[in-house]
């Protein structure tokens, strides 16, 4: 592959684009798919050929639209029309009405409201509007624009030296400088480097990175590949969930046609950089999105984190330095070296640049996936992107981070999303499910729900974990229960702080978060369930406790 | 594979050291089946190395359902590894199964968002009207009702999946019907 061709090939891309005169886009990512939406995609074909619209309009099944919760999606581009709720049955009139013009108003999504308006899109630029199966949408939407760039007009130091002044930081949730990362494993005289994508989206609530898989694949893999030339590395892997079948089998797609057109293999556009990307699958253990567990898991064992460090940046797979990130950051990377470090940073705020994508699930009227810049107000994107608490109901809080995280009540809604703000009242960034809670919410349950969760997640190497987070969950359920007494909720506290100082990995360490954020702001509803203390020398109470 | 530079990290590769040197283990396909062929293959592709384990019980599970013990054995013979370590892989991860599944199986999404719009309602009422518990099969083995921890469909809270189609906001009475549908479709 050469830049010309390169160009070649997005300019027939486009040509072919503008022959068609139509299109109608099919959202097809899993969602949408799960509301039948590839009856639709069929139902529609069968439409333009019956009316004999061939040439004329073309359908094609795009990736995520964003507004998961009025799927199936479709969208007629460049005339600013969206469908929602379309079934198989409303083909015809669709069709109908694009070849009179009359837009079918039953059917039509507004779409100057703040949901789209507010957004601001990086990461999913091409998501919704480009097939993800296809390599030529990719190139002619300047994709591996920025792989060549890195390639033929940058050093090494220099792609890294973008990245570090992009202020770009991990977006699987613990927020370390990208820059940094990069450069301590370019640093490493190792024969051997691996750079590995974390797409082991393990978090309950949290679809950011499957979206992106499933919508625009080959922003991960043109990331990873300059990854691979900034920090000298010849193969990559990416650690997805075998929970997202659909994301797995469009990055299979796309690895092949990498491959095929010679943009992933040996000497990428004639340059010494070869490199290979390999699918690993996860099975199901939501450790394995801790990076030594995952190396352990791509190396065929139980998915088990070691001690850091040393870290993987200087010692993971197989003993060699391994650069691991989470999807969304390598999605960060082909814009910023196409645009130049500066750019990026002068979106957001000064400690957190660029934008961060959110999963909007719970209770909200406008579910789904959605962009913004970082410092935004958690208000915000709950009452303005997220349309609000449907049924008229009051807000309570806001859960971030998954079970790493906490929940945020109201009085800080006006406060900014960014790494440190959301570190201060005691929640994460996390990978950015973001699950809004209405008044019919326990936040006790949920501080329950979260701690079952971490109980059949720790993968039992260490002991605080292993037992503690089963201790937690008895006093939590014992709370719920009504059976405990203060002492009890003395002792869950005396836990929390012990598990959170103690644990070997980031699951046990996090795991007290959400207990820890709803005792801070929720302490009423713990004291609510509580029962008197009759004294110290309480069997009943005593017998439960030891068991 | 390059070997560690880093004296204290080689502890996993000490153990693939004792695994080459110890006995030859049954390597040969369990029966005439032809999908121990489709294993086979997966351990070939990827050189019958001990770290293609994951892969190879990926590919196992698919063809057969689930991971018996004839399946594990082969798998542990043909790449070399300790039986022991096999099964402790294998029951780590949540997605094996050494139990054959229900001839349906219904999961229900217990993520964060489908908890909140009441999920655990849902799995209740399906405990309930066909006297299982999660994990667990029915005791004609019609049905096996299972749990996830999140299917990545929030939007679409609370979902479940019946034969691998998406349900999304689904209710009770709706999904106990659609259920019960499946499982009679077969004129039982």
């Amino acid at each position: 592959m050469t830049v010309d061709e390169l160009e070649q090939i997005a300019e027939t891309e486009k040509q072919s684009c503008k022959q068609c005169p139509r299109h109608l886009h099919v959202c097809v990512a899993a969602g949408c798919l799960s509301s039948q939406s590839d009856q639709v995609k069929q139902a529609l074909e069968a439409q333009v050929k019956a009316a004999g619209l061939e040439g004329q309009c073309r359908v094609k099944g795009v990736g995520c639209m964003g507004l998961c919760a009025a799927g199936p999606l479709v969208s007629v581009p460049g005339e600013n029309v969206l469908y929602k709720g379309v079934t198989a049955q409303d083909a015809p009139d669709i069709i109908k009405g694009l070849q009179a013009d009359q837009p079918v108003e039953r059917l039509r999504c507004p779409t100057d409201v703040p949901f789209f308006a507010r957004q601001k899109r990086i990461v999913l630029e091409n998501t919704g509007t480009i097939d993800p199966e296809r390599i030529e949408e990719y190139i002619a939407a300047d994709g591996y624009v920025a792989l060549h760039k890195a390639l033929t007009a940058m050093t090494r130091p220099e792609v890294i030296e973008h990245v570090s002044r992009s202020g770009l930081r991990g977006r699987g949730g613990a927020g370390y400088p990208t820059g940094l990362k990069w450069s301590m494993v370019a640093k490493s005289n190792a024969p051997t480097k691996y750079v590995i994508c974390n797409a082991d989206e393990g978090d309950p609530g949290a679809f950011m990175d499957r979206s992106v898989l499933e919508s625009d694949p080959h922003r991960v893999l043109e990331g990873m590949a300059i990854a691979a030339y900034a920090v000298g590395a010849t193969q990559g892997y990416i650690y997805v969930r075998s929970e997202y079948p659909l994301a797995v089998q469009r990055l299979k797609t796309a690895i092949r046609q990498a491959d095929r057109q010679g943009l992933l293999g040996a000497n990428i556009f004639g340059t010494p950089l070869s490199f290979k990307i390999d699918i690993r699958l996860g099975a199901g253990a939501f450790v394995c999105g801790e990076e030594t567990a995952l190396i352990a898991s791509i190396a065929g064992q139980r998915g088990q984190p070691r001690p850091r460090p040393p870290f993987p940046a200087e010692s993971g797979l197989w003993g060699a330095p391994t650069l691991i990130n989470n999807v969304e950051t390598f999605a960060n990377i082909a814009p910023i070296v196409r645009n130049g470090g500066d750019w990026y940073a002068s979106i957001g705020t000064e400690k957190s640049k660029g934008t961060k994508t959110f999963a909007l699930a719970g209770k909200v009227n406008n579910t789904g996936l959605i962009e913004v810049p970082m410092g935004i107000t958690l208000r915000e994107i709950i009452y303005d992107i997220g349309g609000g608490i449907p049924d008229g109901k009051k807000f309570k809080a806001v859960q971030t981070g998954g079970p790493s995280g906490g929940c945020i009540p109201e009085q800080f809604l006006d406060m900014p999303v960014d790494y440190d703000s959301l570190a201060k009242v005691g929640s994460i960034m996390g990978s950015g499910g973001m699950i809004i809670m209405d008044e019919a919410s326990s936040m006790v349950d949920v501080a329950r729900f979260f701690m079952e969760f971490c109980m059949t997640e720790s993968c039992g190497k260490c002991v605080p974990c292993r037992v503690g987070t089963v201790q937690m969950h008895d006093l939590l359920k014992k709370i719920i229960d009504r059976k405990a007494t203060a002492r009890d909720l003395a002792l869950l506290e005396e836990l929390c702080d012990m598990v959170k100082n103690t644990s070997l990995c980031g699951l046990g360490q996090t795991a007290p978060n959400p207990v820890l954020s709803t005792l801070r702001y929720f302490h009423n509803e713990y004291d609510e369930l509580l029962i008197a203390d009759e004294g110290a020398a309480e069997p009943a109470g005593a017998k439960e406790t030891v068991s | 594979m390059e070997n560690s530079y880093r004296g204290f990290v080689n502890r996993e590769k000490e153990s693939d050291a004792t695994m080459i040197a110890a006995p030859k283990q049954q390597t040969t396909m369990p029966s005439t089946d032809k999908r121990w062929r489709i294993v086979d293959a997966t351990m070939r592709r990827h050189g019958y190395v001990g770290n293609s384990l994951i892969e190879t019980l990926h590919t196992a599970q698919e063809s057969f359902g689930y991971l018996d013990e004839p399946a594990l054995r082969f798998v542990a013979g043909s790449l070399n590894l300790p039986l022991s370590k096999v099964y402790g892989v294998a029951t780590f991860y949540h997605h094996f199964m050494l139990k054959p599944q229900g001839k349906h199986t219904c999961v229900v999404c217990l993520g964060t968002a489908c908890y909140i719009k009441g999920a655990d309602r849902l799995l209740e009422s399906l405990e309930g009207k066909y006297g299982v518990k999660a994990g667990q099969t029915t005791r004609d083995g019609n049905l096996s009702v299972l749990t996830a921890r999140c299917l990545g469909s929030c939007g679409l809270a609370p979902a479940a999946v019946l034969d691998g189609a998406v349900m999304g906001k689904v209710s009770g009475a709706d999904l106990l019907d659609r259920v019960a549908k499946q499982v009679s479709h077969d004129g039982r």
